[in-house]
């Protein structure tokens, strides 16, 4: 994914057009090797800063907040077997969870 | 372990099979047999892989063991937010005494009039010390004293016939503080920080609804920073029908200068460990007594001690009681320990310790002021979070320097908390060290930061002094080896 085609938030999440989710490069650099992932269940709705992921490192616990409100559809399986892949690649294979936008709209605010 | 000498094989590796310790001797009561005592789906299908060793391989083996270990007891602990203070001597020395170590806790009230007294001037000192009404000294440790505070004041509103199922909790309490309140039932919502690192009015007061049943404060906060305006939001929260829980972990900043009862807090813990110099965790038993305001009395654990016509009694008639939380009275030896130490400095020396750690925290924060360009401004009470951004050479990071200063025979201060500062470090002095050893810490600091500028990758490998070098905790996190496996 082009990080020219994502819209972050402030807590550092970032939302491709198709409702990809994911943490920004910065973020994993500052959170450092990345050692568990837990993820949403699919079909879960979720309003827009509900906390619905979390990300481990060896320093602490992160929640990873929903950039918009709408329901998951799918997760990184791959990802939660291999946490490493949110260092490695932020913005590609470490993605979290795909979220269907409740308002499309929503997603440029 | 990368390659690296063993320090001390594990005792599985120096087993030899019929190996023993003891002989035991001829076993001179009725053989029970146990596979006929338990479930057979519980029993092993093969004996338990247990290590063969004779007496002093396993004496040796755990003397060496012991011989690593890093404790307030060899040299300066800096840890912050765990007040890792001296714990006199005089006081395990009490404990140890076969009046109180051979109590039995079922002795009737007449027999343990001697404890049942201790017990009850804890309480009562506690109280006095906090400006709280009533306390129970029944929880086993902070975090359990958390879970009881949280428990009493639900059981206080639903009383009162009043659901409120929201805690707000500002992002500079103490990281158990939303564990405790998942455990009770409730929903812990956190209200940030403004820039300076107190709590966030606004968003505080937009937060306080109906249903918040609790605000839980870490006073001093986790930042070591006093809030000024606590009085104020202690009003706003009780206009909203919410109490304020005060997380006494810090309360070695306070004692002999504020009671947090009279800032409006209506129940708090204290953690004796850390206040009142009780050994630390460590597998050690704790206690984390809770105190409360009259209205929330009613509702605490039994059972109580009371004084009632010249003699003590256990108390157990308390409709609204939460029940118990321990066995008995709690973990009675440490609390021993507290009466101890209460008595041996008395008021004024409780207040002199607050004062002194205040003073210790900002020695240093005034010493490392130069050298650390992100410092925040202004006064900390008992202990000082440093921000490490800006003031490493190329690449170095808190971490490394934390391990770095393992090498210099420190135990490194708490460092990424709490997390709103960025490449913190936490350090808490205590009230027990010297000017020398603080100055020689600062020191220390000043030649690692000179280091990480000229020789980064000194530094981002350390350390290189002790038994084992840098752990691997990613990959400790990401593949655990939890058991021995030959």
């Amino acid at each position: 994914m082009d990080p020219k085609d994502l819209r972050f938030t402030k807590s550092h999440e970032w939302i491709a057009p198709d409702g990809t989710v994911g943490i920004s490069d910065h973020a994993q650099h500052e959170i450092t090797d990345v050692v568990f992932v837990e993820l949403p269940k699919t079909g879960r709705a979720v309003k827009a800063e509900e906390a619905c992921a979390v990300v481990e490192s060896v320093k602490a616990a992160f929640d990873i907040y929903a950039p918009v409100a709408g329901t998951i559809v799918a997760t990184n399986e791959e990802g939660a077997k291999n946490p490493g892949l949110l260092n490695k690649s932020p913005y590609g294979e470490g993605w979290l969870y795909k979220i269907q936008m409740t308002t499309p709209a929503d997603r440029e605010s | 372990m990368n390659g690296e000498k063993v320090v001390e094989p594990l005792s599985f590796e120096k087993s030899a099979p019929g190996r023993k310790g003891l002989p035991w001797p001829v076993c001179d009561v009725p053989v029970i047999q146990v596979d006929k005592q338990i479930p057979a789906n519980l029993l092993r299908t093969e004996p338990a892989q247990l290590p063969e060793l004779s007496e002093p391989q396993v004496v040796r083996h755990f003397t060496r063991l012991s011989h690593l270990n890093y404790s307030i007891d060899t040299n300066f602990y800096p840890l912050g937010s765990c007040t890792m203070k001296h714990n006199p001597k005089v006081n395990d020395r009490i404990v140890q005494i076969p009046d109180f170590a051979g109590l039995h806790p079922l002795r009737p009230h007449e027999l343990s009039q001697g404890i049942l007294e201790i017990l009850y001037e804890v309480e009562r000192w506690l109280s006095e010390i906090c400006g709280m009404d009533a306390f129970t000294l029944q929880p086993s440790a902070g975090a359990q004293g958390e879970l009881t505070g949280i428990l009493v004041a639900r059981a206080y509103h639903e009383h009162r016939g009043e659901k409120r199922p929201v805690v707000l909790i500002p992002d500079s309490a103490h990281g158990t503080n939303p564990a405790s309140v998942a455990l009770a039932g409730l929903t812990a919502v956190t209200v940030k920080s403004t820039a300076d690192g107190q709590v966030d009015l606004d968003d505080l007061l937009q937060k306080l609804t109906k249903d918040v049943a609790l605000v839980m404060m870490t006073i001093p906060s986790t930042l070591g920073l006093f809030e000024p305006r606590i009085q104020d939001i202690a009003k706003k929260i009780h206009d909203a029908g919410a109490l304020l829980y005060m997380d006494g972990a810090n309360l070695n900043a306070l004692v002999g200068l504020v009671r947090p009862g009279d800032l409006g807090v209506d129940v708090l813990h204290v953690n004796l460990h850390k206040t009142f110099a009780t050994p630390h965790g460590g597998g050690g038993p704790g206690a984390g007594p809770v105190g409360v305001k009259k209205a929330l009395e009613p509702f605490l654990p039994v059972p109580r001690v009371a004084f009632e016509n010249g003699v003590y009694r256990r108390k157990f008639d308390r409709t609204n009681t939460i029940g118990r939380v321990h066995g008995f009275q709690g973990n009675v030896g440490v609390l021993i320990r507290a009466y101890a130490y209460m008595r041996l400095q008395g008021a004024e020396g409780l207040r002199d310790i607050s004062e002194n750690a205040i003073l210790a925290a900002n020695y240093l924060k005034a010493k490392l002021t130069p050298l650390f360009p992100k410092m925040p401004a202004g006064a900390c009470m008992h202990e000082v979070v440093v921000s490490g951004e800006g003031a490493f050479g190329p690449g170095v990071r808190t971490l490394d320097v934390a391990k770095r200063l393992l090498d210099y025979g420190y135990y490194a201060p708490t460092i990424y908390f709490p997390m709103i500062v960025p490449e913190a470090l936490m350090i808490e002095p205590t009230e027990n060290e010297s000017k020398e050893t603080l100055d020689h810490f600062v020191e220390t600091f000043r030649t690692i930061i000179a280091e990480s500028k000229a020789t980064p990758d000194l530094v981002k490998t350390a350390p290189h002094t002790t038994p084992v070098r840098r752990l691997d905790e990613v990959r400790a996190a990401r593949d655990p080896r939890l058991r021995y496996k030959p």
